[in-house]
């Protein structure tokens, strides 16, 4: 499995801790943070693969919101969403939203990691075939390749 | 229980109705007699008045023609005349030709002698100087003597004129025919009881009376008591019988003329209309009670059946109520725990990825702590499964729809458990209906329903037994009856066996939440599951599953 970026975004610090130096021992690159702003700002700076959401958080932006942010900034990260509640319709909800899948609290590693790396073959594949059309056009137009330079920066 | 309010309440509704219906037909029956029987009585007063003013008007006629034919005969002959036998003859017979009713005729003198005579008595030659009427008859004219016995010892009256003739006063006197005058007086009665006669100024009967003793004695009437005019009174008699007396003086103010008759009698035809009345009345009232009774005892019948099915009602509510409170409260705790869980979950996680690193490898106890972290782990699934269960209901909010066949969805489910039986020895027997339709519901929740049921079957029986499925349809209902030959369930358990947590199982084999879930997916689908067991005999649980026709697609 190709390394790949993850954001793991849970107002409970005690899991989100263990389950950071968790996937950092796995060598994934992984960053944690406490709220959805928090996300949205770390989502701004940086590109994800995969990101895991907490739907239920107290405070200003709740998951799906943050999920409305996120997908409108990163449109290709993959969201997973986490729940630990009878909240099945917000995952539902968030699934329509464009979500990869959800996942009930308390779930182990194991099945995590499989979740997760799903998601990232799925976005690998959207990747590889943006990638092939974007190859294809510059075959076509090689002057192309400076706008798309531009458009990366 | 309750059969004491429902006597009571029927008590209540049996008097008020009666009391309603009964009370106009009396007050309407009792006021339409007495105003009846008033008029009635009235018809008969006056019945009886005019009979007693035509027969007094009769006896004053006979009385005034025969003093008006006595005085005619003094004032046109001559003392000396009528003073001859032979004249006197000649005038008595004349008078008897044209009047009637006079039995003896006299002359008597102004000194009381009686001159001449004639008539079937010898009573020339006594003085009647001494008799009070004589000084009567001097003094007024015409005399009207009361009835007396007299020198013949019979009760007879006579009638004396006056006559002024010169210097010279004399007499002219008759007996009156006590028997023709009874005639006329008996005239006056009228029916089976009616009587008629006379009496004077004193109650003393002047003629004979229909009944009891008769002439001269003394009645138990107070003449006093009669006015100018026709007076109705009503007296009761010696022999207990009620009568009405009509009495009416005669002209010569000495004589009151009775007419009398027993009220029974003439108020037979009252009586009778009296009966009819009572006869209805007694006729509706038993209508009415009886019609009272029947209806009231169908209503409280309604109403018993009614509570009854209500009571049953409020049972099941009761029930829906507790779960739904339960799930709810369920999934909030579920979500509270849950966090939690995960957190352990990935501590533990955490701790045996560091168990693998070097500086812990060598530690005497590093197979004790990956045994309890294993534990830990173990028992968070444990706890984990038992939220989900819990989750589990709550999970598919809305039962999707899709075509069903429910004997297809039981095979489906006895081959998943199939090999399971068969490892304990228990037989999953079917008998599916054949003509089962395809129905609207979801195949899943259906079958989560049955294996749950069939599982719970499974673990009852333990060992050696069956499973006898059956499945049958109505009009609008699919039953599923899963019957297992187990050992049953006392009446406390089967009430609670779909309460949440509630289990028989030991501890960690069962979480007690599978017929919870199974009860609220029939309840959400709009079906039923019930239990009936006995100790020692096996239990059978009947899936009610209502019949929805597929839409078409």
């Amino acid at each position: 499995m190709d390394s790949f970026r993850v954001l793991v975004v849970d107002d409970e610090e005690d899991f989100l801790e263990t389950l950071v130096n968790r996937l950092q021992k796995r060598s994934i690159d992984t960053v944690g943070v406490k709220s959805g702003e928090e996300a949205v700002q770390n989502v701004k700076g940086k590109l994800f693969d995969v990101i895991l959401l907490d739907i239920k958080m107290p405070g200003g932006m709740d998951g799906i919101e943050a999920l409305r942010e996120i997908k409108k900034i990163q449109p290709l990260a993959e969201v997973i969403l986490l729940t630990g509640h009878a909240s099945i319709e917000t995952s539902i909800e968030g699934m329509k939203l464009g979500a990869f899948d959800y996942l009930l609290k308390p779930v182990k590693l194991e099945e995590l990691l499989t979740k997760m790396a799903q998601a990232f073959e799925k976005k690998d594949a959207h990747d590889q075939k943006i990638r092939k059309a974007r190859l294809k056009e510059l075959m076509r137009f090689p002057g192309r390749v400076f706008d798309h330079e531009k458009e990366d920066k | 229980m309750k059969t004491s309010l429902y006597i009571s309440l029927q008590r209540k509704m049996m008097f008020i109705t009666s009391l309603v219906s009964l009370a106009p037909i009396l007050i309407l029956g009792g006021t339409i007699f007495y105003q009846f029987s008033q008029m009635y009585r009235e018809k008969i007063e006056e019945q009886i008045e005019y009979r007693a003013r035509t027969q007094a008007e009769a006896l004053d006629l006979f009385l005034k023609e025969r003093t008006a034919i006595l005085a005619a005969m003094a004032d046109t002959h001559s003392f000396q005349y009528m003073s001859e036998g032979k004249h006197l003859s000649e005038i008595f017979e004349v008078m008897n030709r044209r009047a009637g009713a006079f039995v003896d005729l006299g002359i008597i003198d102004s000194a009381g002698q009686h001159l001449a005579y004639v008539g079937p008595y010898d009573l020339v030659g006594l003085n009647y100087y001494q008799q009070p009427w004589f000084g009567e008859v001097v003094s007024k004219g015409i005399y009207i003597s009361d009835v007396y016995l007299g020198y013949r010892r019979l009760p007879h009256f006579i009638i004396a004129v006056r006559r002024q003739e010169n210097q010279n006063t004399w007499i002219l006197r008759a007996t009156i025919d006590p028997d023709i005058f009874g005639n006329i007086v008996r005239a006056g009665r009228a029916g089976k009881t009616g009587d008629a006669y006379i009496i004077n100024k004193e109650g003393i009967f002047q003629t004979d009376r229909r009944f009891g003793s008769g002439i001269l004695t003394s009645s138990d009437l107070d003449p006093s008591r009669f006015g100018s005019r026709t007076t109705i009174i009503e007296k009761r008699n010696g022999l207990g019988e009620n009568r009405l007396y009509a009495g009416t003086w005669l002209e010569n103010g000495k004589w009151l003329s009775v007419i009398s008759q027993e009220i029974t009698e003439e108020m037979s035809g009252l009586f009778a209309t009296r009966n009819a009345v009572i006869a209805i009345i007694v006729c509706g009232i038993l209508a009415i009670v009886a019609t009272t009774f029947i209806t009231t005892r169908l209503t409280l019948n309604r109403f018993r059946e009614a509570d009854k099915k209500l009571n049953e009602l409020n049972a099941q509510l009761v029930q829906s109520d507790k779960l739904a409170a339960l799930g709810k409260m369920a999934a909030g705790v579920a979500h509270e725990i849950n966090n939690p869980l995960a957190v352990i979950l990935q501590k533990t996680g955490w701790m045996e990825d560091l168990l693998t690193e070097e500086e812990f490898q060598g530690s005497k106890n590093l197979k004790e702590y990956i045994t309890s972290v294993k534990k830990i782990e173990e028992h968070v699934d444990r706890a984990r499964k038992v939220v989900h269960g819990m989750l589990g209901y709550a999970r598919r909010m809305e039962p999707k729809l899709e075509d069903v066949d429910v004997n297809q969805v039981i095979v489906q489910t006895i081959s998943l458990l199939d090999y399971v039986a068969r490892l304990r020895n228990i037989r999953i027997q079917t008998e599916l209906a054949q003509d089962m339709p395809v129905t609207a519901s979801d195949q899943a929740q259906l079958q989560q329903v049955f294996f749950n049921l069939i599982t719970n079957a499974i673990d009852a029986i333990e060992k050696d037994g069956w499973v006898r499925i059956t499945t049958r349809k109505d009009d609008s209902n699919i039953q599923v009856d899963i019957e297992d030959n187990g050992p049953g369930m006392s009446d406390d358990i089967q009430k609670r066996v779909f309460d949440p947590f509630f289990t028989t199982k030991e501890p960690g084999k069962g979480t007690g939440l599978g017929l919870w879930v199974t009860y609220n997916i029939m309840e959400k689908m709009g079906g039923h599951v019930t239990v009936k067991s006995r100790k020692g005999e096996g239990t059978t649980f009947s899936v009610n599953i209502p019949m929805v026709v597929p839409q078409k697609k």
